[in-house]
């Protein structure tokens, strides 16, 4: 069966418009977390927001200003250097990943404007994609996905090369759903700490190249598993079950042992069950003693764009031979011990595990390797 | 105080979609969540949100919730003592 | 070669099982429907009565479909073209006006299409593969290949395909069961 690489990855985040610059941001520490009101209603939230003349000076520069909405703009800035590079084929397909689209329209009673299908099939047409585009829309685990899904289409010999965009706005609509939730944290979240008070949410595009071409900077996707919990929809297991399977699906496939996992990039919200849910599974899974971090305290929770941005961000961890400090974490405080990252440092990395977990009890594990 | 509690009930029948239980099935003090009338954690949410439209009353600390919650009886007390409307 | 053993669709108040009718309701509306199939099937579920009526559509479904089910390696791939837009207007209509904003937890949960796939995967306690997607129609040219790939793989031990249209009144569920044994190929044509 034919292996499947991640190449080239562009994210457009708060923190930059390409993977360097979001990179140096990370190695320098730096937050995207800031306290902002988007509205009377909301109040204050610590978020991470694009800054929006940035963002148009970038759109203005790439000559998409007038396209669609902001998200499809955004995603239209995300895939553009990639295409510009990657031509495309009669047999490449693209894939979106989202949670909402363009759920603002609806704010606007415009119900067909938050029609999903048809924003990808705007995207594949300004592009010229001769295949239909495939839209996952599972929850927080939807990015993740979408990178397992583009291997197996990969591995079924089904598509030439596939083009993944993961994206998601900062929304009225979402964070007054995590706000009902009391799910939000009032302060930078803080992944596995003591003292963690919730989750932030942030935004950001995303766009990556999949292909089955072994080059210099080629990233292998080793294994790949999406496990539901089966135990509630929106409370994660206390067993971590679904993301504990994931992982052990994940390494059978890759023939891999725990003991062989250098470094885990994990889904780490910030919030109380969340990363307790994280920990029981890691620990049932041996890993527990493996270097973790979580990407949250840099970006906040960028749902359906998060499992795409944190893997692109693991894949470049495994180019430069890097880990991450895990921002936020001070204080060991979840109900099994972890090893939490807390230097960002240069350190030999050959094989990482990426997992993401979301509502619906879905989860996804992605196991990657630069041999 | 009776008048307040049927209301509750009502109330919670309604915003949590029990379907097949009426007001005389609910006991003054039976547990509303576990054992009871198996409640969960988005129906904690959700009386939260009710205490807030219906009374005028902010819950801000979720812990707070479990003994307020813990019947119908301790739920009415809650409310006569904070309602601001 | 996979083969479809079973095959559902519900729409209008009608529910034909494997081609025969197998249930008719006097209401043609989703409510009246949903509720009436609930007490056909003399289901003990409480939790039923609180999802959203996609949720309550890709149920209904499986409950249909999954009777006599012993495998628990069933993935799910379940598709529609409006993601969980009922849900979605509900949560709008919440925080719409900022004089009556109340957000409701228990309406927002439902504002992913995937949860439909956790109502399913809890139900049946099916610790397995899913996914959802977002197309204008079917998208058979992915999941038929898909499917095949996770009997193949052994990701999965059968698969369970479903569209789940729900759009104001209009409803439509269409599922089939895909596993080794079965009188139907499965190929674009029989899924189409």
């Amino acid at each position: 069966m034919r292996s499947a690489y991640i190449q080239e990855s562009v994210i457009i985040s708060p923190l930059g418009f390409d993977t360097a610059q979001n990179f140096k941001q990370l190695q320098a520490g730096n937050s995207a977390l800031r306290k902002t009101t988007l509205s009377a209603s909301l109040g204050e939230t610590v978020v991470a927001q694009l800054d929006e003349e940035a963002l148009n000076n970038h759109f203005q520069a790439l000559g998409v200003e007038s396209f669609g909405s902001r998200m499809e703009k955004m995603s239209l800035a995300a895939l553009m250097p990639i295409i510009q590079q990657r031509p495309i084929t009669a047999n490449s397909l693209l894939i979106l990943s989202t949670t909402k689209g363009n759920i603002q329209a609806l704010a606007d009673q415009d119900i067909q404007g938050s029609f999903i299908p048809a924003m990808a099939k705007r995207i594949a047409d300004y592009f010229a994609f001769q295949q239909e585009p495939l839209v996952i829309s599972n929850a927080c685990v939807s990015g993740l996905m979408a990178l397992s899904v583009a291997k197996r289409f990969i591995q079924m010999e089904q598509v030439s090369d596939v083009y993944i965009i993961a994206v998601d706005e900062l929304t009225p609509f979402v964070l007054s759903g995590f706000q009902s939730f009391q799910a939000l944290s009032p302060e930078n979240c803080r992944p596995y700490d003591q003292d963690r008070q919730g989750v932030n949410l942030g935004e950001a595009a995303v766009a990556c190249y999949v292909s089955s071409v072994k080059e210099a900077d080629s990233i292998r996707i080793a294994g790949d598993a999406n496990i539901n919990d089966a135990n509630h929809i929106s409370g994660p297991s206390r067993t971590g079950e679904g993301l504990y399977l994931s992982i052990q699906k994940a390494l059978q496939e890759a023939n891999l042992k725990a003991e062989d996992i250098d470094y885990v990039l994990a889904h780490g919200t910030a919030t109380r069950y969340n990363d307790d849910m994280e920990a029981i599974a890691f620990h049932r899974a041996g890993l527990a003693n493996c270097p973790t971090t979580s990407l949250k305290g840099y970006y906040g929770h960028t749902l359906g764009a998060a499992g795409l941005l944190e893997a692109v961000i693991t894949a470049e961890c495994l180019r430069r031979q890097f880990v991450l400090a895990s921002l936020g974490y001070a204080h060991p405080g979840t109900t099994e011990p972890m090893h939490i990252q807390q230097e960002t440092l240069a350190k030999e990395i050959k094989t990482a595990l990426k997992t993401a977990s979301g509502f619906a009890g879905t989860n996804t594990a992605l196991i990657l390797t630069t041999d | 105080m009776a008048e307040l509690k049927e209301l509750l009930k009502e109330q919670i029948i309604d915003v949590l979609n029990l379907e097949d239980i009426t007001v005389a099935d609910i006991q003054d003090n039976d547990p509303l969540f576990g054992e009871g009338l198996g409640l969960d954690s988005i129906d904690a949410l959700e009386l939260i949100v009710l205490l807030d439209k219906e009374y005028g009353i902010k819950l801000a600390d979720p812990k707070q919730g479990k003994e307020i919650f813990s019947s119908i009886q301790t739920l009415a007390q809650f409310v006569e003592q904070n309602r601001t409307k | 070669m996979y083969y479809i053993s079973q095959y559902i669709q519900l729409q209008a108040g009608t529910v034909l099982f494997n081609g025969n009718p197998f249930f008719q309701s006097e209401h043609s509306e989703f409510k009246g429907f949903a509720k009436e199939l609930y007490q056909k099937l003399e289901l003990q579920y409480p939790k039923f009565y609180k999802m959203d009526n996609l949720c309550k559509l890709a149920f209904l479904a499986s409950e249909i479909i999954l009777q006599g089910n012993q495998e628990s390696d069933v993935a799910l791939l379940f598709s529609n073209q409006e993601a969980s837009l009922g849900s979605d207007l509900q949560h709008q209509a919440h925080i719409q006006d900022p004089e009556q904003y109340y957000p409701s937890p228990a309406v927002f949960v439902y504002t992913l299409p995937n949860i439909s796939i956790g109502e399913v995967s809890i139900r049946h306690q099916f610790k397995s593969e899913s996914m959802f997607l977002l197309a204008d129609a079917y998208p058979s040219t992915y999941l038929l290949p898909y499917t095949q790939y996770l009997l193949a793989s052994g990701k999965a031990k059968k698969v369970l395909c479903g569209w789940f249209r729900m759009q104001d009144d209009n409803y439509e569920a269409c599922c089939y069961l895909v596993e080794k044994e079965g009188p139907i190929a499965h190929e674009t044509q029989t899924i189409e």
